[in-house]
């Protein structure tokens, strides 16, 4: 078993991260976050006939509908071809004949594009909540900064499994495909068939399960984190009757998203590695 | 220190039931200059991969400078191998310079020698172009740059004058030289025979996942007993006292082109045939012995 060099992955995240600022990747996603949510904090109550902030949480409720669709389908972008571009490219096999491991190669990559997520992330959200923030509290603050934290969280875990997909890909077209089918499946199917499930059985059979099987979308454990945050936004969703309270634990929920980024990333190591 | 830097036993390399290397043996010295040839599909990419620990070997052993490249280790071995892959394609976004600090750290050579390796290749006044502003043979030459970094003790060239101009193929093999001459150990592939039959010191021809031979390139001319051509240039009548005096030898052919002859002849009849033609005196203007070129070689050893 090789040991794990920091300093190589270093290297390589760095490269990742400085490329994505160069090519103003970070600035062009972070100016698309910043927009949305403007817009969705002064203008998402406009269908009521009114214009304007209102309330935090009515705020990060429009908020977490924006991120759960875009949020995923920019990190699938961003690491779709991480290892199959670079074998497309033929550096592939350049980088490996270097005195760094496969694993200190994708985790360097991982660490690269994630910060680079994270930096846009932090920066669009982030200037939003400094424009409102007079208007908020402490709590209102507390609250914001998780819904960023859990976007992140949201943002990692899909680039975990853009990273395994572009692992698996054999070339760079096939990878985006299966990053649109892994994007609409996710974000657009996986609530549907359980939806559908639920009301062909007229919620007879496996209503008891349906929060765990919640837990198999990241992107729905991303919403239920943020549901269960607040009392308004749980109020709007509806869902506080159906979900145990076992499960709705900042902390498990944490914990399942922690999974989320971890197990994807340790599948593709396994699969680099052989 | 390993007196063969290179040394491969029985390896192997099955891609499911298709046998792709078949048990090479094959030993390189330090400090030299070794050529690998052969046909599409004959083997030496795959070969050369497995020396570089980019594929497993599925059974047999290569070991660099005595060591596993992927053993335990495997960071010492690689800082010691430098590497210029076909058709090196870097970073688009980086500069050149950039391209070399980013080889550098991983290498952990100090980014101080990487100004020194650009005026090498001679690339010093594009180091603050990025790469996509690269012709593909100065990104050939960057590449070939990358590979030096560290004063690798065993440099991996692949087809390393693809996209070179004609002065950049003579700059390319002057390095080279300068290298033998520092106990470098390298090896390469190409496909221009032509290009590396005078600089190899030794080569390997591989068919069909084997190494058919291994020697110098006079050494397997020898090996194949391939007809040497004599041309002789000379006036009207030449060529009736040319059959006249080499009448008896085994003579291949007589060719005549012009006011030259090309004769064709086994090899252990060069010395009685000059002889002979010796006796011609000034009939003859000019005379070259054509040994057959490593073309012919390789060609001879295929069939």
């Amino acid at each position: 078993m090789l040991s794990i060099d920091f300093k190589q992955i270093g290297i390589v995240a760095g490269k990742e991260f400085w490329d994505r600022i160069r090519n103003r990747w970070v600035l062009a996603v972070a100016l698309v976050f910043t927009v949305f949510a403007l817009v969705i904090a002064y203008f998402g109550a406009a269908q009521q006939g009114a214009v304007g902030f209102r309330s935090i949480d009515v705020t990060i409720a429009s908020l977490v509908s924006l991120v759960i669709y875009l949020i995923p389908l920019i990190a699938l972008i961003l690491g779709f071809d991480a290892i199959v571009g670079e074998r497309e490219r033929g550096s592939l096999d350049l980088l490996l004949t270097l005195p760094i491991t496969r694993k200190e190669l994708i985790l360097g990559k991982y660490a690269g594009l994630a910060g680079a997520l994270a930096f846009s992330t932090i920066a669009g959200f982030g200037a939003v909540g400094l424009i409102l923030s007079p208007q908020l509290d402490l709590n209102a603050l507390f609250h914001y900064a998780g819904f960023m934290g859990s976007a992140i969280l949201l943002g990692f875990a899909f680039l975990s499994l853009a990273v395994m997909l572009s692992v698996f890909a054999a070339d760079r077209t096939r990878a985006s495909g299966l990053a649109i089918g892994m994007w609409f499946f996710f974000v657009l199917v996986f609530d549907l068939l359980l939806l559908g499930a639920l009301v062909v059985t007229a919620g007879d059979y496996g209503g008891d399960i349906f929060p765990y099987l919640l837990l198999l979308n990241p992107a729905d454990v991303f919403r239920v984190l943020n549901v269960f945050s607040l009392d308004e936004v749980r109020t709007l969703y509806g869902l506080a009757t159906v979900f145990p309270e076992a499960l709705s634990n900042p902390a498990t929920l944490g914990g399942v998203m922690l999974a989320w980024i971890v197990g994807p990333l340790a599948v593709a190591i396994w699969r680099f590695e052989r | 220190m390993a007196s063969n830097i290179v040394e491969a036993r029985g390896a192997t390399k099955d891609f499911g039931t298709v046998q792709a290397v078949k048990g090479v043996d094959l030993t390189i010295a330090a400090g030299e200059l070794f050529g690998l040839i052969g046909h599409n599909g004959a083997g030496k990419s795959t070969l050369f991969k497995m020396m570089l620990g980019l594929i497993t070997i599925t059974s047999g052993d290569i070991l660099l400078d005595g060591e596993k490249v992927n053993g335990p280790r495997f960071r010492e071995t690689r800082r010691k191998i430098g590497y210029l892959p076909e058709n090196v394609v870097l970073y688009d976004n980086l500069t050149g310079i950039e391209t070399l600090y980013f080889f550098a750290d991983l290498k952990a050579v100090p980014r101080k020698d990487c100004p020194a390796l650009l005026e090498k290749v001679g690339l010093s006044h594009a180091a603050s172009r990025r790469v996509r502003e690269y012709s593909k043979g100065m990104r050939q030459r960057l590449g070939f740059a990358q590979a030096l970094l560290g004063t690798p003790r065993l440099l991996f060239l692949d087809e390393p004058t693809t996209g070179l101009d004609p002065g950049a193929i003579r700059d390319f093999y002057r390095i080279l030289r300068e290298l033998k001459g520092e106990g470098v150990t390298m090896v390469l592939t190409s496909h221009i025979l032509a290009e590396i039959q005078e600089r190899v010191d030794r080569l390997a021809i591989m068919e069909d996942g084997g190494i058919r031979a291994t020697g110098t390139v006079q050494a397997l001319r020898e090996g194949m007993n391939l007809p040497l051509t004599l041309e002789i240039a000379g006036g009207a009548g030449l060529c009736e006292q040319v059959r006249r005096v080499l009448e008896g030898l085994a003579i291949e052919s007589i060719e005549e082109a012009g006011n030259t002859l090309h004769i064709r002849l086994p090899r252990d009849a060069k010395m009685p045939a000059l002889t002979r033609l010796a006796t011609l005196g000034e009939a003859m203007r000019d005379l070259h012995v054509r040994e057959p070129s490593l073309e012919d070689v390789f060609f001879g050893y295929r069939n």
